[in-house]
């Protein structure tokens, strides 16, 4: 995941917290690289399909991806910002981002 | 995107859409907001009065976190002149309970408030490791609720305090209305959407001295989000955690229900619940007709019992298992005939039946007599002793004392204690054969 910095890639910060950290082998913060195709710059889409795909040791998916894309009680903080205000999962990802994925869903 | 600015200042950079309204707020405003609103709640319900000494039911989760915070802000923003202090409660579960007790003791120290831990194994002589493997994983959970309800009014009891607060959000109530309206307990509905409800209990110095512990939820119209956002954007400390013996909570059909429902329509949960307080002012003889405002709010006995972990509620696969039990309960109702007792004319204030059929009835009867309408009068709860440990109870011995029983007898006897319990509420006189009926049931399975 601590790739270098390549010019045909996006390097962004995913936080977890709220309990979801127990899905990703309670890892808090990764840095993740998402690769560039041509000029096409990777989308908050790509990014979660990739965690749940490739990142996500945790068999349960559909506690963090439910019908192709973040479960509802889950909410996504861009830069802090709610994503509804970024475009949700369209939102193209820029060097440095901040991506903080919150659940609601955990009691305490 | 270009940054939308706060719909309130016009200046800042919005950062939070409100469910409740689409409005888009910057994090300065909406934390006043998120405040004001909660305010708002407290004084319109006329929640607390100068000089109460309040507890706060606190897990170290995100809903009794915020609680803490926005209410230790808001007595001081607003003088209400409340003396706040911290009351947990230990269920004996390693690894699930002993990290989130951490997270209330830096909680205390932080916000600058007395925290008293009780613990089931100084309580009951159990804690829920030792009840889990006695009973199992399976059904345990009914135990844990029992034992927390009560835990908490003998905290309040032994520290001296009548009003304990928690921490139930818009989304736990949301979705206790809709369990309820799909089981058709309109009664129990009415009674989980009231604000302010009051539980029996008795002060541990004295047994004799009972003391009515009243129980509110000062969060009761904030969204589950917007208090993950709060605690977010103030950067408060909370644990986060599933209990481990009820890992199925986490699919409760409810909540994703809920949840489901608030993506398509943000607005949906605060409409259920205002839908739920409409629907709890048509349940004959209901509390809530008063506006959930009384100073004897509903009893609040069943509300939360089968709620694991730490916010009751958010642990929708025990209240899942709870209404399976409660079914089963109905189904014995109905081998007792109790439907047929229960519409007679005593019925009234606050006789809760979980039953449909007793519902129904009762309002026929309603209609035909219309003496018996004028003569309807709240009636006093009848709230004895519990023969065994001086709890207050409306049965001889109430119900944490039944399931300890079972425990101590090597023999659990979850399934006849829900039948029992059901009836504990049940205060009307024409519920007293019938009671005596379960009741022998009761001892002849001991």
């Amino acid at each position: 995941m601590s790739e270098e910095k390549r010019k045909d890639a996006v390097q962004v910060t995913v936080e977890f917290s709220g309990g979801l950290e127990m899905l990703f082998e309670h890892q808090r913060k990764l840095q993740i690289s998402m690769a560039k195709k041509g000029e096409e710059v990777p989308n908050v889409a790509e990014l979660v399909s990739h965690l749940c795909n490739d990142v996500m040791k945790d068999s349960r998916k559909d506690l963090f991806v439910l019908d192709g894309t973040v479960r509802p009680g889950i909410l996504v903080l861009i830069n802090d910002a709610d994503w509804e205000l970024e475009g949700e999962d369209q939102y193209e990802l820029q060097e440095g981002d901040n991506i903080l994925f919150v659940s609601t869903l955990h009691g305490g | 995107m270009p940054p939308t600015p706060c719909a309130l200042c016009k200046t800042n950079r919005a950062l939070i859409v409100r469910p409740k309204d689409h409005s888009k707020l910057c994090k300065a405003c909406f934390i006043q907001v998120f405040e004001t609103e909660i305010h708002h709640t407290i004084t319109a319900n006329k929640l607390f009065h100068r000089g109460e000494k309040i507890a706060m039911g606190a897990s170290g989760g995100k809903d009794s976190t915020v609680l803490a915070s926005v209410l230790k802000t808001l007595n001081e923003r607003h003088d209400y002149g409340v003396e706040l202090i911290l009351l947990s409660i230990d269920e004996g579960i390693k690894g699930y309970r002993d990290d989130s007790l951490e997270t209330v003791k830096r909680n205390a120290q932080q916000y600058k408030m007395p925290l008293t831990i009780l613990g089931y194994d100084e309580l009951y002589g159990w804690t829920m490791d030792q009840v889990v493997e006695q009973v199992g994983k399976k059904g345990n959970c009914t135990y844990c609720g029992v034992f927390r309800r009560q835990a908490l009014d003998r905290g309040a009891a032994r520290l001296g305090v009548k009003h304990v607060v928690t921490g139930h959000n818009a989304d736990d109530i949301a979705e206790t209305v809709l369990m309820n309206l799909l089981r058709g307990d309109l009664p129990r509905l009415s009674r989980t959407t009231s604000i302010v409800t009051s539980t029996p209990s008795a002060a541990s110095s004295d047994p004799k001295s009972h003391t009515n512990i009243k129980r509110s939820k000062p969060l009761k119209y904030a969204y589950e989000k917007e208090i993950v956002l709060y605690a977010h954007h103030k950067s408060l400390d909370y644990f986060s955690t599933e209990c481990i013996y009820s890992p199925e909570a986490f699919r409760g059909s409810a909540r994703a229900l809920i949840k489901n429902l608030e993506r398509v329509r943000p607005s949906a949960i605060l409409d259920v619940v205002r839908s739920g307080e409409d629907m709890a002012k048509l349940v004959p003889g209901s509390d809530d007709s008063c506006g959930g405002n009384c100073a004897n709010g509903a009893p609040a006995a069943e509300e939360e019992e089968g709620g694991c972990g730490s916010s009751n509620g958010r642990t929708a696969g025990g209240e899942m298992a709870n209404m399976e039990q409660q079914l089963a309960q109905n189904e014995l109702a109905t081998e007792n005939g109790l439907e047929v007792e229960i519409t007679a004319g005593a019925i009234s204030g606050q006789s809760h039946s979980s039953g449909t059929t007793p519902l129904r009835n009762r309002e026929k009867k309603t209609k035909n007599k219309s003496e018996a309408v004028a003569s309807r009068k709240p009636p006093k709860q009848v709230m004895g002793k519990c023969s065994r440990c001086g709890y207050l109870s409306s049965q001889e011995v109430c119900k944490a004392c039944v399931l300890l029983e079972g425990l101590n007898k090597n023999r659990p006897k979850n399934a006849i204690q829900v039948g029992y319990e059901a009836q504990d509420t049940d205060n009307a006189d024409s519920m007293a054969t019938a009671t005596s009926r379960l009741r022998n049931v009761q001892i002849q399975a001991d």
